[in-house]
C-alpha cells in the first residue's frame, strides 16, 4: 500500500465533508455578513433526523431496499434541516438585520447551544451507533484503498458543489442571491425580494449541510449530539482559508483542510524527526491558516477586502 | 421572618448532624457516620447510585451483627455527598463531610474526583478508601490516608504490556491514547511494560475526545505494520475507530484498558469490533468469591442488577470497619494504622494494602468480544 496516496485519499475524503459544510457557512457570509455558528449543528441534526428515520424504518418493514431507505431518510432530513433553517433566519436572524454586528453572532452561538442541548434532550448523551446499510466495499486506487462510501462521498460533494455554483451563476435565483450579496438595498430597488433571497440562501445552506450530516454518519458509523461543533469549526476555518463569501474559496479551501489535516497528522513525526507528534495535527492546520491569512488576508479566493467582517 | 427561623432550624438539624460522634440512636446505641462520595446526577449517576447501594449494605450488615466498639453498641450511619464526577464539587462534598465529622470516607468513584479531595481527608486525618479511583497519582502523593480496593492503572498497564508480549506474540506495537489523564497514563504503564517485556513500540500516536476520524494516524500505523495496536481511551472513540481500522485493511490485534470493556463498545463497534482485547481491573463478578452471593443479596434489596463496582463499594466500608472493630475505636487517628494491614476477606478477593495504600495483588481481568459480547479470558495476578 502507497501510504502517501493513502493519506492524499483520506484527506480528500474529509476535505469534501468539510467543503460542503463550509459552503453553508460562506453563502450566508456572503449574503448577510453573518457567520452562522448554528450551521454545524444544523449538519448534526440532519445526522440524527436521518438516523432516526432509518431506525424507525428498519423496525417496520427490516428488508426494505438500501436505496428507498437512505432517500426517505436523506428527503426527511434535508426538509426538517430546511425548515429548521427558515425558523432560524426568520426568528432570531431577521429581527437583528439592522442591529449592531456583534449581536447576530452571539444569537448565532447562542442557536447553536440551544440546538445542541435540545438534540442531547430528544436523543440523550451516548454516541449512537448507525446501522451499516450498503456493504462496505473497498477499492483500490493508486496501492491506496478507498471505501464505496467514501467513494460515495467524494461523489455526491462534487455533484452537490458544481451544481450549487451552476445555480448561482446561471439562473435567475443566483443572479439575485449575487445582487443581493452586493447591495441589498440596490438588489431591493430592482424589484429583488431581499427577504425571500435571504431565506433561500439560509434553506440551500441547511439542505447542504444536512447531506453532509447524513455522510458523516455513514461514513464513520456514529451520530452524537455534539458531532456538529468540531466539524462546523473546521468546516468555518475551510471557508476563511478560502476566501469567506467566496463559494468557489469554500471548495478549495475546505479540500485543502482535509489534505493539510491527514498529510499532517501522517508526516509531521516525520517531518520534525520525532520531535512532534500527530497530537499536533491541529495545530498544524491552524499554522497553514494563519500563514495564508498574514500574506492574503482575505483568503486564498477571496477578492473584495470585507469591511464587515 | 418565617424564612429566616426555618433557615435556623435548617442550619441547627445540620449542626446537629455534624455532632456526629456524641449522637445517640433512638435505642441507644452510638452513632458513627461513614461517608461516601460519587456521582448520584449527571450521565455516571447509575454508577455513583450502585456505589452507595454497596456501602449502603455493607453498614446495613454490620448494624444487624451489632458491632461493640470501645464497649458501646455501634450504630452506622452513611452520610452520602454527591460529586458529580466534578472535581470542583468532589472537593466541596470532602469539606463537608469533613465538617460533619465523619470517621472515614468511602470514594470517590472517579480518579479526576478523587485525587484532589484526598488532600482534605489526608488534612484531617480521615482514611478514605476508593472502590474505584484507579489513576496512580491517588496513592502516590504520600497520603497516609489514602487507600483502594481496586487495582491501579499501573498493574493494568502492565498486565495488558504483557498480554499484548507474552501471550499475543506481539513484537512491534503501535500506541494510540486520547490524550487524557487516564487514557496517557494507561498508555504510558503499557508502554513501559512492553519495553521491558522485550517488546518494540513503533510509534505513538495521538488522538483527543472530540474527535472521530482516525484515518490519518491509522495510515501511519499501517505503514509500519505493527502486530498490535494499543488505544488508551475510551469506547466512543474505539468503536468507529474499529470500522476504520478494517477499512484500511490493518490486521494487528486491537487492545484496550477499562474504557473500551463495555457494552457500548460493542454496540459502537458492531461486527467490526469482533475479536477487540480488553482489560478490566477486578475478577468478573461470577468468579468472585463472594459474587454470586452478593449479587443475590443485592438484587433481593434494590430489586436491580449490580451496575459495575457495588461490590468494590461494599468491601471498602467493610474493610474500613473491620479496621475500627480491630482498633476497638472509630478515632481515625487510632484505627488508621491498623487500616493499613488489613487482611480481609472481602467479596472481591483477600483485601491487604501495600505502604501505598494500594491493594496488593490487585487483580486485572480479559476479555474478549466475541459473537457481538465481552467474554471473559483469564485473570491476571490477585493470587487467592
Amino acid at each position: 500500500m502507497d501510504i502517501f496516496a493513502q493519506q492524499v485519499i483520506n484527506g480528500l475524503v474529509l476535505g469534501s465533508v468539510y467543503a460542503l459544510v463550509a459552503l453553508g457557512y460562506t453563502m450566508v457570509y456572503g449574503i448577510l455578513g453573518l457567520i452562522n455558528f448554528a450551521h454545524g449543528e444544523v449538519v448534526m441534526i440532519g445526522a440524527m433526523i436521518a438516523l432516526a428515520v432509518v431506525s424507525a424504518l428498519l423496525a417496520v418493514s427490516p428488508d426494505m431496499s438500501p436505496f428507498t431507505l437512505i432517500l426517505i431518510a436523506s428527503a426527511a432530513a434535508i426538509l426538517v434541516c430546511v425548515f429548521l433553517a427558515f425558523l432560524m433566519e426568520r426568528l432570531a436572524y431577521r429581527p437583528l438585520r439592522n442591529a449592531p454586528r456583534l449581536a447576530p453572532l452571539i444569537t448565532a452561538i447562542g442557536i447553536s447551544i440551544l440546538l445542541q442541548n435540545i438534540a442531547m434532550i430528544i436523543w440523550g448523551r451516548k454516541y449512537k451507533m448507525v446501522p451499516q446499510i450498503f456493504p462496505t466495499e473497498t477499492h483500490e486506487i493508486f496501492g491506496a484503498s478507498i471505501t464505496s462510501v467514501q467513494l460515495f462521498i467524494v461523489a455526491i460533494s462534487g455533484v452537490l458543489m458544481v451544481g450549487l455554483l451552476l445555480v448561482v451563476h446561471f439562473t435567475k435565483l443566483g443572479r439575485a442571491m449575487r445582487a443581493t450579496s452586493e447591495s441589498q438595498r440596490v438588489a431591493g430597488l430592482m424589484g429583488i425580494n431581499v427577504n425571500k433571497i435571504i431565506s433561500v440562501t439560509f434553506m440551500i445552506g441547511a439542505a447542504l449541510g444536512a447531506v453532509a450530516g447524513i455522510l458523516v454518519a455513514g461514513n464513520y458509523s456514529v451520530a452524537h449530539y455534539s458531532m456538529g461543533f468540531m466539524l462546523g469549526l473546521k468546516a468555518f476555518t475551510a471557508a476563511v482559508l478560502g476566501g469567506i463569501g467566496n463559494l468557489g474559496g469554500a471548495v478549495l479551501g475546505g479540500l485543502l483542510l482535509g489534505l493539510i489535516e491527514s498529510i499532517g497528522a501522517g508526516y509531521i513525526g516525520n517531518l520534525t524527526g520525532g520531535f512532534l507528534g500527530s497530537n499536533y495535527q491541529d495545530v498544524f492546520a491552524f499554522v497553514v491558516l494563519i500563514v495564508v491569512l498574514v500574506f492574503r488576508p482575505t483568503g486564498i479566493m477571496g477578492e473584495r477586502v470585507s469591511e464587515r467582517a | 421572618m418565617v424564612t429566616k427561623r426555618l433557615f435556623a432550624c435548617v442550619v441547627s438539624a445540620l449542626l446537629m448532624a455534624g455532632c456526629g460522634s456524641d449522637e445517640e440512636s433512638n435505642d441507644g446505641r452510638k452513632v458513627v457516620n461513614i461517608g461516601h462520595v460519587g456521582p448520584l446526577t449527571g450521565p455516571q449517576s447509575h454508577l455513583g447510585k450502585d456505589n452507595e447501594r454497596g456501602a449502603a449494605l455493607a453498614i446495613d450488615e454490620a448494624n444487624q451483627s451489632r458491632i461493640v466498639i470501645g464497649g458501646e453498641v455501634i450504630e452506622f450511619r452513611l452520610l452520602s455527598e454527591d460529586d458529580e464526577a466534578n472535581p470542583q464539587k468532589g472537593t466541596v462534598v470532602a469539606e463537608r463531610l469533613m465538617d460533619a465529622n465523619v470517621a472515614g470516607v468511602v470514594g470517590h468513584l472517579n480518579s479526576g474526583t478523587t485525587i484532589p479531595a484526598s488532600k482534605i481527608y489526608f488534612d484531617a486525618g480521615v482514611p478514605q478508601v476508593s472502590p474505584s479511583a484507579t489513576a496512580i497519582e491517588f496513592t502516590h502523593q504520600g497520603y497516609e490516608t489514602a487507600y483502594r480496593v481496586m487495582a491501579n492503572d499501573e498493574q493494568q498497564g502492565k498486565v495488558l504490556g504483557d498480554f499484548a508480549v507474552k501471550t499475543l506474540g506481539a513484537r512491534s506495537i503501535a500506541i494510540i491514547d486520547d490524550r487524557s489523564a487516564y487514557g496517557k497514563g494507561l498508555a504510558d504503564e503499557f508502554e513501559s511494560a512492553v519495553k521491558q517485556a522485550g517488546g518494540t513500540i513503533m510509534t505513538r500516536e495521538f488522538t483527543d475526545k472530540t474527535k472521530i476520524d482516525f484515518t490519518a494516524i491509522l495510515t501511519t500505523i499501517k505503514g509500519l505494520d505493527p502486530d498490535l495496536i494499543f488505544y488508551g481511551g475510551m469506547d466512543a472513540q474505539a468503536g468507529p475507530m474499529m470500522k476504520q481500522i478494517n477499512n484500511l485493511g490493518l490486521t494487528a490485534n486491537f487492545l484496550g484498558g477499562d474504557g473500551i470493556q463495555t457494552t457500548q463498545f460493542t454496540v459502537l463497534s458492531g461486527a467490526e469490533g469482533e475479536g477487540v482485547y480488553a482489560s478490566s481491573p477486578g475478577l468478573p463478578l461470577g468468579q468472585m468469591k463472594g459474587g454470586t452471593e452478593f449479587r443475590d443479596k443485592y438484587k433481593q434489596v434494590y430489586r436491580e442488577d449490580i451496575q459495575l463496582y457495588a461490590p468494590y463499594a461494599y468491601d471498602a466500608t467493610s474493610v474500613m470497619i473491620d479496621a475500627m472493630t480491630r482498633a476497638d475505636s472509630v478515632d481515625p487517628a487510632a484505627y488508621s494504622p491498623l487500616l493499613r494491614d488489613a487482611d480481609f476477606p472481602g467479596v472481591t478477593g483477600r483485601i491487604r494494602f501495600d505502604e501505598r495504600g494500594d491493594l496488593k495483588g490487585g487483580s486485572i481481568s480479559l476479555y474478549r468480544v466475541t459473537s457481538g459480547a465481552w467474554k471473559y479470558i483469564e485473570t491476571f495476578g490477585g493470587g487467592e
